[in-house]
């Protein structure tokens, strides 16, 4: 697989490369580049699931619980660094995935993606609710965190949150796609196409399942913690429906075929609704609704998918 | 007498009206291939269900090698050596046949890597020389819906031979196979069993390939074993000949 991809993995090196050094030279970029990395450090997450043929339409509650573990922090401890928000973020992502999991990974389709929905309700309602604690839907504002002791002017630091998130994605994309080409991502795939003869290999499709559902809902917390920092905030709408709906958006949008596609479709979203929303203000909406459905009619496998299509179409088939 | 592998006991299991096993007792001994044979909804299948964990039945007990199975889940009893094909072979379609291969020797192993890759486990020349076995190594790098219906059974009974299973069930091997191929896979099957030391036990509405592959057949019938013997014994009985084989 990874041989046949080389074409998308170029156009991901390309990628990281551009979110380097494009900011350097528009410095408005870096805060952009930094919350497309985020985001798709997130929709790496949604991609693993869509492997097994499932989607989350909750998952934004393990970016949330990224994001208020940073907050937390910074409300009742004080101070703070990023190093150990990330580690919290982390930490709390992935204790919440497993109990959440253990629940989840019992069923499959629309029942598993209406469950998720449910559990990240139910969070978005006590953030919302347990005022004295999280501030309602004002949310609770994160200052900006040294690293490794080191305090930044903002100037500065959105080049230091842009690097860091930088150096994540590229660990992260690297590590999904090595967990996609080995056994447990094979065996992943394994239950969207046939879950039964998995079972009957010995192997328990749930616990697999499980794996991959708390490897993605830790992504999904590190990148909440991400967002957290660099938009300075954390508010329960981080956690609604509308903001899961988004990540599978942008996993539709890139495509779920390749870790690639978490990156891909985080850009276009992104840079498309940094546009549109300069231009149209508050119809931004319509213009990412007309790119999704374009990708859906012309590129039902997303963007990454529009290289595999090139090449078969110049094989001659369809 | 060999060991007895399989064992069942009384079993009995009912799907509303319909009694699939009534009391049945039946003993699959080492070395053998034992075929299982009888009219179409007669409860044939419905053992091999039973044994592998799919159903539970109710009354009665499955052993293997002595240890009660009766409800244990299939993963529990493939990782006892019981494996299975299917009479529409189960693969995993979207993936080559050696990454289905490797799928089932990551499995075998307990404890798949999440990091390493898969093509390069050290299992690979083993899972290769399966393929090999059941003549459909040229098929290897082949996406598995790509394969014909002959030779996606083949690869399914290497999938269950990557086990390294004591005993295969296996449900119709021929079914869904042209007739001309048919013997060509039997004599690849029963060759690969026979390499491997694996007992067999197989579900087959052809006489013809009963006779000719099974070291002994039971006839399972209006949720009873009517008769157990030797291909030429019960193939030679006239209630057997008039009720099952139809002639």
């Amino acid at each position: 697989m990874a041989g046949r991809l080389t074409p998308i993995a170029l156009g991901a090196t390309v990628f990281f490369l551009v979110a380097a050094a494009a900011p350097l030279f528009v410095p408005s970029w870096a805060t952009l580049f930094a919350l497309i990395l985020a985001k798709g450090i997130v929709v790496l997450g949604i991609i693993l699931l869509l492997q097994a043929g499932q989607v989350s339409f909750g998952h934004a509650m393990f970016f949330t619980t990224g994001a208020y573990a940073a907050a937390f922090w910074g409300k009742f401890v004080g101070g703070g660094d990023i190093v150990l928000y990330l580690a919290l973020g982390a930490i709390s992502s992935t204790v919440f995935g497993l109990i959440v999991g253990l629940f989840v990974v019992r069923y499959r389709e629309i029942f598993f993606g209406m469950l998720n929905l449910a559990f990240s309700m139910v969070l978005w309602s006590l953030l919302e609710k347990m005022f004295h604690y999280t501030n309602g839907a004002d949310g609770i504002r994160v200052a900006r965190p040294t690293l490794l002791g080191w305090a930044f002017t903002p100037e500065t630091f959105q080049y230091v949150i842009l690097y860091i998130s930088l150096l994540i994605a590229a660990a992260a994309f690297i590590g999904v796609q090595r967990y996609l080409d080995s056994p447990l991502g094979h065996m992943l795939r394994a239950i969207k196409s046939n879950e039964t003869r998995l079972e009957y290999l010995g192997t328990s499709a749930r616990r697999v399942l499980l794996v991959g559902y708390v490897i993605s809902a830790m992504l999904g917390g590190i990148g909440g913690t991400l967002v957290a920092i660099i938009q300075q905030i954390a508010t329960p709408e981080f956690g609604y429906w509308t903001k899961s709906g988004e990540f599978v958006f942008i996993a539709i949008l890139g495509g779920g075929a390749h870790a690639f596609g978490a990156f891909a479709g985080a850009a276009m979203f992104e840079i498309v609704r940094y546009f549109a929303a300069a231009q149209l203000a508050n119809a931004w909406q319509l213009i990412l609704g007309v790119v999704l459905i374009v990708i859906i009619l012309y590129a039902p496998n997303g963007l990454i998918g529009l290289r595999q299509r090139d090449r078969r179409a110049k094989q001659g088939g369809r | 007498m060999a060991n007895i592998l399989l064992s069942a006991k009384g079993i009995t299991i009912r799907f509303g009206g319909v009694i699939a096993a009534d009391g049945i007792d039946l003993d699959v001994h080492e070395g053998e291939n034992l075929a299982i044979i009888g009219p179409n909804g007669a409860g044939k299948t419905t053992f091999l269900n039973i044994s592998t964990g799919y159903l539970r039945p109710q009354a009665g007990h499955v052993s293997f090698l002595g240890r009660d199975i009766t409800a244990q889940l299939p993963r529990t009893i493939t990782r006892l050596g019981i494996a299975r094909a299917f009479q529409i072979p189960q693969l995993f379609l979207d993936q080559t046949v050696i990454e289905n291969m490797l799928i089932a020797a990551a499995s075998l192993g307990g404890h798949p890597s999440g990091f390493k890759a898969l093509s390069g486990l050290p299992e690979a020349p083993e899972m290769e020389r399966l393929l090999a076995l059941v003549g459909v190594e040229q098929y290897a790098g082949r996406k598995a819906r790509e394969l014909p219906e002959g030779q996606r059974k083949l690869v399914d009974i290497a999938l269950a031979l990557a086990l390294k299973p004591r005993l295969l069930l296996m449900d119709e091997p021929t079914s869904g196979v042209a007739s001309s191929e048919k013997f060509g896979i039997m004599d690849i099957l029963t060759a690969a069993l026979a390499k491997e030391k694996v007992t067999s036990v197989f579900v087959e509405h052809d006489m013809d390939v009963v006779e000719r592959y099974a070291s002994r057949v039971a006839v399972w019938s209006m949720g009873k074993i009517q008769k157990i013997g030797t291909p030429a014994d019960v193939l030679a009985d006239p209630k057997v000949r008039e009720h099952v084989i139809g002639i």
